[in-house]
Order: C-alpha cells, then sequence, then structure tokens
C-alpha cells in the first residue's frame, strides 16, 4: 500500500518536472535546431555548401588552425580539433572535401565561447578537410590533407 | 530517449574545458547489412550546449560525426558551480538532455 503511493508521488513528480522544462523552453526541440539550414548538409561538393550557407570564397587564413594528425589510421574516428585566434569569432563549420556530404559538422559560438572545439569525423578516403571560421560577419578558412590509412599496414 | 552522455566540465583558469561523450550510432545511411540492404540513416542532428542558462554552443551535425560522438569545447567566464546541459535531437526527432555542474 504505501509501496504504491510512494510510486505515484514518484511518478507525478517526474512529470511536474518535465512540464516545467517544456514550461520555461529548455527541451523544446525547435530550439534545440542549429541556426543554419539542414540543405547545407545535403550538398555534394564544398562549393554546393559554401552556397547553401550564402558564403562568397572564403580568405585562406593562418589564424585558423587544424589539430589534427597528418595519417589517421581508422577512418571512422578521425580526431579533429579547429581552433580560430581571429578576434569575434561567430562561427565554425568543418568540411570533409571527399565525403557523400562534405560538410561535417557545422557550430554557432555565443560570445561566452572560445573558438576552439575538438570532434571526431568519419572518413571515408584520404582528403582534405577545410575548417570555415565566421569571424567579424567575414570568412576565414584553412586546410589540411589528412591521409586515411586502409587496412592498417602503414603508409 | 538514447543512452546517457558522460559530461566532464573542468575550471582550468578563467575557463572552462567542457568534454562530452555521446552514445549514438550515428548511422550514415551508406552502410549496408549482411542482407545487403541500406541501413537508414539515424544521427544527431543537432547540440546544444548551454552554461547556467546560457546557451554557449549551437551545433548543427551530418552523417559524418562518429559514432559515439565526442566534442570537447571551451567556455569563458563560467564559475565554479554553474550548471552545464546539453541537448541533442537526432534525425528521428529523438531527443536527450544531461547535465553536469563545473568542477
Amino acid at each position: 500500500m504505501n509501496k504504491d503511493r510512494r510510486k505515484v508521488l514518484k511518478a507525478g513528480a517526474g512529470l511536474g518536472l518535465l512540464s516545467a522544462l517544456m514550461a520555461v523552453g529548455m527541451i523544446s526541440p525547435q530550439q534545440a535546431q542549429a541556426a543554419i539550414g539542414r540543405g547545407a548538409f545535403d550538398a555534394k561538393t564544398i562549393d554546393d555548401v559554401y552556397k547553401a550557407l550564402g558564403v562568397a570564397a572564403p580568405t585562406a587564413s593562418d589564424q585558423v588552425v587544424i589539430n589534427a594528425s597528418d595519417i589517421a589510421e581508422n577512418g571512422a574516428v578521425v580526431p579533429i580539433g579547429i581552433r580560430s585566434n581571429l578576434p569575434n569569432t561567430q562561427a565554425i563549420a568543418l568540411l570533409v572535401e571527399r565525403n557523400p556530404n562534405p560538410l561535417a559538422a557545422h557550430y554557432d559560438l555565443t560570445d561566452m565561447a572560445v573558438a576552439d572545439i575538438t570532434m571526431r569525423v568519419k572518413m571515408g578516403q584520404t582528403s582534405n578537410v577545410v575548417a570555415l571560421v565566421m569571424a567579424d560577419g567575414k570568412f576565414f578558412s584553412a586546410t589540411k590533407e589528412i591521409k586515411i590509412t586502409l587496412g592498417g599496414c602503414g603508409g | 530517449m538514447g543512452n546517457p552522455m558522460k559530461i566532464r566540465a573542468t575550471l582550468n583558469g578563467d575557463t572552462t574545458d567542457i568534454k562530452i561523450l555521446m552514445r549514438h550510432d550515428m548511422e550514415t545511411g551508406q552502410r549496408k547489412d549482411a542482407a545487403g540492404a541500406l541501413v537508414p540513416a539515424w544521427y544527431i542532428q543537432s547540440v546544444v550546449v548551454s552554461v547556467a542558462g546560457k546557451t554557449v554552443i549551437n551545433a548543427g551535425w551530418g552523417q559524418a560525426v562518429s559514432k559515439d560522438p565526442y566534442l570537447a569545447l571551451k567556455v569563458k567566464g563560467a564559475n565554479k558551480g554553474d550548471p552545464v546541459s546539453v541537448t541533442w535531437t537526432d534525425n528521428k526527432n529523438d531527443t536527450r538532455t544531461d547535465e553536469t555542474t563545473i568542477a
């Protein structure tokens, strides 16, 4: 008897929390959608991605740093870090040139964020990766080739 | 609801390192199963990280993000004990939120 009552209380409390979270908008799926459209993720080439993002040719900049090893043994898990030393960096995107859909990830940064992100991506084959950075409304990029070792025999 | 995330947030000087490990299959929609049929795409499309109720990073992801995604980022102006909240949403509209505090 008592046990049942506890269960009911627990369930009630859980529901209350959930609706409270919804009320303050913390878990609405709409809010969780990134600011850019999904179209950019369906683009097949880097140029199409730039078009979908509304980017004219970005300027190559040594202030954008790609932190990744030259050779990745496993293309399924390639760690890549992107750092931007440019002031007022607003967004960072990672593109893998020879993937079926080059755009791998796009990050909108608020002023609390430091422009330094590390993640792991899949790469189908040896390819250039491009770090695209928006700072002060202008676009900058850095490019690095990462070799994928197939079959694990080095090279 | 998906599997729980591992989140670690540590204060180093004036920046906070946040490391997130999510559990998700991240199917690209291009892999074939043993019978030769395509495995449908199933991947996280958006990730929102917020600290003390303020959004820090709003991420959009494609299929190219690795299985069991790892994300590391840095935040400035946060204090010890501030809550860190991470929410992901996948293309099946499944979503999960996990929280921790800055240590």
